[in-house]
């Protein structure tokens, strides 16, 4: 932590503070009935997103998953745009026709998300594959949970990307559960950085809630991908704080779990380590929430202020 | 002007636009391994010692991954000709195919591009019901994929090259009786349709049809090898003093469907011919467009000759059993005229 500029640090606790702070919002919005079919929030995961994206640029690319708001907001969506998206607005970042699965802007460097578990697997060493034969030194990355790991396309893609040293990097967002099943009754092996060795690829697991940690072991990733010294799997592992989807109590969940789990809020583990390190105050964390705060407060009311679009919009953008 | 069998049309336009567009690279199995065959039938042979392993590149049986992989590949600005060995391998992409390469754009709002070629061969040539398969119809109903079937090695060199220069998604069938009558990896069956290919560039655009044989008593639209068979079959009616017009529409996506309404108008009577099985055909397709909108100029009822609604058998007598046939042809327009 002591080589990390003071300046990144606070991008990633700023970006994790935005990320809950949106992530809230949606769950409010959701309740409230703006939000049309269903929301897959990231609260709890946010190190992951923040900590990996601080590693990347512009010119980089991410695939996301069903639970994309986070990494969105990781990678440069506007948060306006975003919330539109999820609204179904015109306004949103694909003018209505993705929606909170779907979310992402290319010009920022994120295709689509997509919502069919593990298919951005192969789309990110593909941008990889791209990039090589292009002579760019951009780098992919590919975020996922445990359960895609369990794929068929996993096992492909990561062959495949190592064979041919591919700029991309795998992040495994551990959070224990793929939707209601957890990790022991779906892995024999449950250290999934294991498999890397497979492939040929170094393999790491960290602690997903601890935003330097992720930072850094993502920064080491990116910096080899970026060398042209092929891909690595990262395992992040995390928790997520609320259920699923819409309507899941987690009920199969044992009692205490979640509790534990919010002890190490990585929020809270990234404060203190600011406040240790006398990097920010306080008052500087208070005011840190205040802008994030009022960003998604913006966001939300440009969202609810946006047209929804007209029904025969829907014929356009199919063809290029 | 240099004689091809589709095969070596398909290669010459796959060589012609690598050489053209440095976007251009080729992805699937055994495509281009030093001393292999070039692709399951030969169509691109030797391109890998002209544009290297790299261009023509070779990989595990991935499936889904490299379709995967071409996709991301298409979105970052390349435009890979992706190569399933036999079309039946499709299926184990389907969630690439379906899922990300038709939507993507849709889902982005338009913002993203999808430059990409997938050549799929079909068609059933004793190899039992898993290397056989005329699947043109899954993809057929997919929004945002264009289909493209040709029939002759002029058309597979045009129809490929306006293919690769397309920035959709686009599938193009080859049947694998069509490929060429030569060589270790022509199939049994083979027939010969090599054609005189002209040395300048050329490009078909897509939807447009052509008119194969004129006729004033029924249209037969009819696609890949049963062009073949429809036009065995109109010179077989043509004796009987029946005239039949043949169409081969080129590509199912976009649809020439002017030029089919105006034959059905002329003829009064349509008959549907693929190799593809009977229920959910893109012939049914066909059918329930022209019943719908030129209803009143219809004589008789519409006909399908398809393949029954069975995998693709193995043994000979089966096999030709399933697959259609001018005498089929024959006797179900007689039906209807």
């Amino acid at each position: 932590m002591e080589n990390i500029p003071r300046d990144k640090l606070l991008g990633i606790y700023e970006c994790m503070l935005r990320i809950r702070e949106f992530e809230n919002k949606i769950y409010y919005l959701f309740i409230d009935g703006f939000i049309p079919g269903t929301i897959h929030l990231y609260q709890g995961q946010e190190a992951v997103a923040a900590g990996v994206c601080a590693n990347l640029r512009k010119d980089d690319v991410i695939t996301s998953t069903h639970r994309p708001h986070g990494h969105a907001i990781a990678k440069g969506v506007p948060s306006g745009s975003l919330m539109a998206e999820i609204f179904g607005k015109s306004t949103g970042c694909c003018k209505g026709k993705g929606g909170s699965m779907h979310v992402g802007d290319i010009d920022v460097g994120m295709p689509p998300a997509i919502a069919i578990v593990a298919g951005g697997i192969p789309v990110a060493a593909g941008m990889a594959l791209a990039f090589k034969f292009q002579k760019k030194n951009s780098v992919a990355v590919s975020f996922f949970g445990e359960g895609a790991t369990n794929e068929g396309v996993f096992h492909e893609t990561l062959n495949m990307a190592s064979l041919w040293n591919l700029p991309v990097v795998y992040i495994c967002e551990n959070n224990l559960y793929a939707a209601s099943t957890h990790i022991e009754k779906a892995f024999k092996i449950t250290d999934i950085a294991k498999r890397a060795d497979a492939y040929g690829m170094p393999g790491r697991t960290v602690d997903g809630n601890d935003a330097v940690a992720v930072y850094s072991a993502a920064k080491e990733a990116v910096e080899q991908a970026r060398a042209g010294k092929g891909p690595s799997l990262l395992v992040c592992n995390t928790y997520r704080h609320g259920g699923h989807s819409r309507g899941d109590a987690c009920t199969y969940r044992p009692k205490g779990e979640k509790e534990e789990w919010l002890k190490k809020d990585p929020l809270i583990i990234m404060e203190n380590m600011l406040l240790e390190a006398k990097l920010l105050s306080a008052d500087g964390i208070k005011a840190m929430k205040e802008k994030a705060e009022q960003e998604m407060i913006e966001a939300s009311e440009f969202a609810k202020a946006s047209p929804l679009p007209a029904p025969e919009q829907a014929l356009e953008d199919l063809w290029a | 002007m240099k004689k091809m069998s589709i095969a070596e049309a398909l290669r010459e336009a796959i060589r012609e636009e690598m050489v053209r567009d440095e976007r251009v690279f080729c992805i699937g199995e055994d495509i281009g391994i030093t001393g292999g065959f070039g692709g399951a039938f030969t169509v691109t042979l030797g391109l890998s010692d002209q544009f290297g392993h790299e261009r023509i590149l070779d990989t595990p049986i991935s499936e889904s991954g490299f379709i995967g992989i071409a996709i991301g590949a298409a979105m970052a600005g390349m435009r890979p000709i992706a190569d399933f060995e036999y079309g039946d391998f499709a299926f184990c992409a389907m969630d690439q195919l379906v899922n990300n390469m038709s939507k993507l754009r849709y889902m982005s709002g338009g913002k993203v591009k999808l430059p990409m070629v997938v050549r799929v061969p079909v068609g059933a040539t004793r190899r039992g019901a898993q290397h056989a398969q005329s699947i043109e119809s899954y993809f057929f109903h997919v929004p945002g994929i264009k289909i493209a079937c040709p029939s002759t090695a002029y058309d597979a060199k045009g129809l490929l090259k306006t293919a690769v220069r397309d920035d959709n998604p686009v599938m193009v069938f080859e049947h694998k009786k069509l490929y060429g009558a030569k060589g270790a990896r022509k199939v049994e069956g083979a027939m010969d349709v090599e054609q005189e290919i002209p040395d300048e560039e050329y490009l078909i655009p897509f939807g447009k049809a052509e008119v194969k044989k004129e006729g004033k008593d029924v249209t037969i639209v009819a696609t890949l090898r049963m062009v073949y068979e429809s036009l065995a079959a109109a010179a077989v009616l043509e004796k009987e003093g029946i005239s039949a017009e043949v169409i081969d529409p080129r590509t199912l996506i976009p649809f020439d469907w002017e030029c089919v309404m105006d034959s059905v108008k002329k003829t009064g009577r349509l008959l549907i011919v693929h190799e593809d099985n009977y229920t959910g055909g893109w012939g049914a397709e066909i059918a329930a467009s022209v019943a719908e909108k030129a209803f009143d100029y219809l004589d008789a009822p519409i006909k399908r000759v398809c393949a029954p609604d069975i995998p693709v058998p193995y043994s000979p007598p089966m096999e030709d059993f399933y697959i259609p046939s001018a005498e089929k042809i024959v006797k179900a327009i007689k039906e209807i005229i």
